[in-house]
């Protein structure tokens, strides 16, 4: 029983969870199909509050994102999860272990898991992640989260997906250095030290608030919210309400206090990224169909042609070939 | 390119009560290493939940791993609830401790294959991209 985008895209809208799956199986295997999708879609997007979770491997995300989904159905928000993890650059292939940690959500029907391989996309998420989060969305969810892969210093690409971000640390992963270099560290617009009911929970908290302290140009300040700190112990179930608390006062402060600032940028942001992969796509196809290429990779091995210059030249390559086109 | 591949997706679950997962552990990662996606989702599966999360997850295929005596009722409840869900297009295939006298009734009720003890593991990953290729 195979059914047309159009049929899939109707009853995702109504909130089908058959046609949620298969929409984000279909956006993952296909970059043209999954635009097909977004601008069917399109118009039933931008209601759901999108939440990225991000932070080392083994602080405790998932079991974080368990707890605070199953806080959110309390409160009668419904909550969509996608939770990203690795592909192996070797063989291809991925072991999506998130789910393990959310098992007692699997059979509410307010809640929808998927888990998604990176499939070689670097930067923490996968090519489609955007794309699932969007279909969730038009299905109706009121939340969004999404799990990036352990994530070290430069995973930052969550930024541009999502609307508040939780930076989940723990106490005893490394000394007051980690917490200064960049990366991570410059995203969360929370930042939450898990496994609180360790030692030196205190002394992390009290070093992220100092980093955030001295920090004074760094992201947040352009909306001129101030990253909180709190203390969670996911598995113990202690601290998530105020977790909870804080992430939704982040988007009221979004909402009210910044809106147009903030939702114009994000916009523009899309924007921006769509026509970038789109110019890639276009410079790609052309001088694959055009016999230059060979040759010129030729020149810039053979040391006869800097790669600048070669980019150059393919450009030039191109906007000729517009403008005799017009 | 590898970003538009289309990999064939397995849900590996244990249904019921028994704590070995072992085995389920060592087809997982066969499988990844396979070029498959796989996941995988612990011990102690309720068929409602193994049914549930292949529907979210979309998956080609499921296996199931169980070696507490009670395939004979949890393993075609499992696929009496994906058919009654509409998902009859996923392989359905078993791994564990079972008797060779059951083998033809879970078949009969759709298991695609039982893998016992000593099943090299390319003979799983054969069997899967050759069967699978026929769903969808």
């Amino acid at each position: 029983m195979k059914q047309s985008i159009e049929e899939l895209v109707q009853k995702l809208i109504e909130g089908d969870k058959f046609a949620t799956a298969r929409l984000i199986s279909l956006a993952e295997n296909d970059p043209k199909v999954a635009q097909k999708i977004i601008s069917l879609i399109f118009p039933y997007t931008g209601k759901a509050h999108v939440i990225g979770v991000t932070g080392p491997p083994g602080s405790g995300k998932s079991t974080l994102v368990y707890r605070l989904a199953k806080e959110w159905r309390k409160r009668g928000k419904t909550v969509g999860i996608v939770a990203v993890d690795p592909t192996s650059p070797f063989t291809g292939g991925a072991l999506l272990g998130d789910r393990i940690r959310m098992q007692e959500l699997t059979c509410d029907g307010g809640c929808f898991i998927r888990s998604m391989a990176t499939r070689g996309t670097l930067g923490g998420l996968a090519r489609a992640t955007k794309d699932a989060v969007r279909i969730l969305d038009a299905a109706g969810k009121d939340i969004v989260i999404v799990e990036t892969v352990g994530a070290g210093q430069s995973e930052v690409s969550i930024v541009k997906l999502a609307h508040t971000i939780l930076v989940v640390l723990c106490p005893g992963l490394g000394d007051e250095i980690q917490i200064l270099k960049a990366g991570i560290m410059e995203i969360g617009d929370i930042f939450v030290v898990n496994k609180a009911d360790r030692e030196n929970a205190d002394e992390t908290a009290m070093q992220i608030e100092d980093m955030l302290n001295m920090a004074s140009t760094i992201r947040f300040d352009e909306t001129g919210w101030i990253p909180p700190v709190v203390k969670t112990s996911a598995i113990h179930d202690m601290g998530i309400s105020e977790l909870i608390d804080r992430i939704e006062e982040h988007w009221r402060f979004l909402n009210e206090v910044n809106r147009n600032v903030y939702f114009r940028k994000r916009v523009e942001q899309d924007v921006i990224e769509a026509l970038r992969s789109k110019i890639e796509q276009m410079a790609l196809n052309h001088i694959m169909k055009n016999g230059e290429y060979d040759e010129l990779i030729k020149r810039v091995a053979n040391k006869e042609v800097d790669p600048y210059t070669a980019a150059d030249i393919i450009l030039n390559s191109i906007l000729h070939r517009e403008e005799e086109n017009e | 390119m590898s970003s538009t591949e289309r990999k064939i997706k397995v849900l590996i679950a244990k249904p019921g009560l028994d704590g070995h997962d072992r085995g389920a552990k060592v087809v997982a990662r066969a499988l990844r290493d396979a070029g498959m996606e796989v996941i995988y989702t612990g011990l102690r599966q309720t068929p409602e939940q193994i049914v549930e999360t292949a529907i979210q997850e979309d998956v080609d295929v499921v296996g199931l791993s169980i070696l507490s005596g009670a395939h004979m009722t949890l393993l075609p409840r499992v696929v009496q609830l994906l058919r009654e869900k509409g998902m009859n297009d996923v392989l359905v295939i078993a791994g564990g401790i079972i008797p060779t006298d059951d083998v033809p009734k879970l078949k009969e009720a759709g298991i695609a294959e039982v893998f016992g003890p000593g099943t090299p593991l390319k003979t799983i990953i054969k069997f899967i991209k050759k069967n699978v290729k026929k769903k969808r």
